[in-house]
């Protein structure tokens, strides 16, 4: 299975890659291949130029900056999984890239491919948008940043520009009494494979009631959502089981939820439910 | 285009297109068909080989990707015609039947080891989860990865099922 013919370049350096992307508009940018390889190979996706970012240095960094963390477009999923860093401050996308396909791909694809890729059922998107990310793009004009609520924009689309690099992920810290979590369901059980559905949650507790909540959901409609009337009615709240519960019953409100091959429109609605509240349990376990 | 890498421990080169994928190198140019293609679109595993340590497939990396790095295959891990651990894992707890993803599972379970010395059986099977095997229903699979971790931990690896009494 082979994809078709194309040129292929891999600069060393990320303005050579930014000019070879402006040179070339039907260019893509390779990373860790995960979704981009299967992609050429099914022909679904035929560049005339592939630019391999993967020889780029400086980008291959988890780096902690005080108040947020920076993840480089090379970092691997099995390295975001495997941080210290991020399961202390942002466990929702640690256990996002844990749940991400299997080994060999972890070792591979990177958690801004995977921002950039933006599946309607990915995991490390969700866990963007619930902890508030902020993604870092360059273009050969210069450098500019996307708030995750507004960087997944349609099915497999991004907010990115054809001729912009996604160089980082940040994330903010988890403050005091504050804590994230991620769950879902595997198209092959478990947590196995894409989220047939699946829920990412940031919480902040204070003085015994939920004073900040950000949640969002994955694998029901075109694209990851933040479920905006879950946070408004888990805000004040006592963070009971029951105010969980209630609060969960609003996980699709506003969006089209649409069947696929895994599951009906019914069955995606009440596995949004559950994996946001429970999401949204073990995220507030975590803030203590 | 240009590639080198080294392949179980021999520097080797080649004329590629870029389309090329890193096991077609491995098993058309280098005749190494002990790596298999299985499914081919990303999801069996009998391609994986290793890179710089890491388990990877090969059927998912063009081979122009590999440039300068480390490769080993199935064929580069018995020394002076001593198996390795996995492979006599494999050999004396039965954990082939066909043989077809034997090379791949042997890879992820070697590179497992490399980073857990002593997994569970429970992170054995999330281990090898992207090794796909249509025969042994991965039990003695689970077994033979058991006995590989013991003997490269210097301990005396556990009975075999069927000589417990
Ligand atoms: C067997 C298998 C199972 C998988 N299971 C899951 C799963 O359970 N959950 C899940 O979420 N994903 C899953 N994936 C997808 C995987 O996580 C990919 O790694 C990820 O979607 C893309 O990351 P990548 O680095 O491999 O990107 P690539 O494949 O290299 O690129 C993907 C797309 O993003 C663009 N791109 C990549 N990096 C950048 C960048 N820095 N700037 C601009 N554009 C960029 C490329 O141009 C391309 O369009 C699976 C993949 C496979 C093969
Ligand atoms: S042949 Fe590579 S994963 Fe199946
Ligand atoms: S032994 Fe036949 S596929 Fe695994």
């Amino acid at each position: 299975m082979y994809p078709r013919q194309f040129e292929y370049v891999a600069p060393s350096g990320l303005d050579e890659a930014l000019a070879l992307l402006d040179d070339n508009p039907g260019a893509k940018v390779l990373a860790g291949g995960m979704s981009l390889l299967p992609l050429m190979k099914m022909r679904l996706l035929s560049p005339e130029l592939v630019v391999d970012i993967g020889r780029i240095g400086g980008l291959g960094d988890i780096t902690d900056n005080g108040d947020t963390i920076s993840i480089g477009a090379l970092v691997r999923h099995a390295e975001v999984a495997s941080s210290s860093l991020i399961q202390a401050q942002g466990a929702a996308l640690a256990a996002a890239a844990s749940w991400t396909g299997d080994r060999q791909v972890r070792n591979r694809g990177t958690c801004c491919g995977s921002m950039a890729h933006a599946d309607v059922a990915a995991d490390q998107p969700v866990a963007a948008l619930a902890l508030g990310a902020t993604m870092v793009a360059a273009s050969s004009s210069g450098v500019r940043e996307i708030a995750a609520a507004d960087f997944f924009v349609d099915v497999m689309t991004s907010a990115l520009a054809p001729n912009e690099i996604l160089t980082e992920v940040r994330i903010p810290k988890a403050g005091a009494g504050a804590g994230s979590a991620y769950d879902k369901l595997g198209r092959r059980g478990g947590h196995s494979d894409y989220a047939v559905a699946g829920a990412a949650a940031s919480v902040t507790r204070s003085n015994g009631s939920v004073s900040a909540a950000s949640v969002a959901v994955t694998g029901v409609g075109v694209r990851p959502v933040l479920a905006g009337a879950v946070a408004e009615a888990l805000v004040g709240s006592d963070g009971s089981d029951a105010a969980v519960e209630a609060a969960a019953a609003h996980a699709v409100a506003g969006v089209e939820v649409l069947e696929d091959l895994y599951g009906s429109v019914e069955y995606k609605i009440h596995l949004a439910k559950v994996f946001t509240a429970r999401a949204v349990k073990a995220a507030l376990a975590a803030a203590g | 285009m240009q590639v080198s890498m080294s392949v179980n421990g021999r520097q080797v080169s080649g004329d590629v297109e870029p389309r090329t994928l890193l096991v077609h190198f491995l098993r058309e140019d280098l005749r190494l068909t002990g790596t298999h293609v299985g499914c081919e679109t990303s999801y069996c595993g009998a391609c994986t080989v290793e890179i710089d340590g890491k388990a990877v497939l090969s059927c998912t990396m063009l081979a122009v990707q590999a440039e300068g790095a480390d490769v080993t295959t199935v064929e580069g891990l018995a020394q002076d015609g001593q198996l390795h651990p996995v492979q006599e894992g494999f050999w004396e707890r039965h954990g082939l039947q066909c043989g077809f993803c034997t090379p791949g599972m042997i890879m992820s379970a070697v590179t497992l080891l490399q980073e857990n010395d002593n997994p569970s059986e429970e992170e054995i099977r999330r281990g090898i989860e992207g090794n796909l095997c249509r025969c042994t229903g991965y039990h003695n699979i689970v077994r033979a990865v058991e006995y590989a971790g013991a003997k490269m931990r210097g301990e005396e690896p556990p009975p075999a099922e069927w000589e417990e009494s």
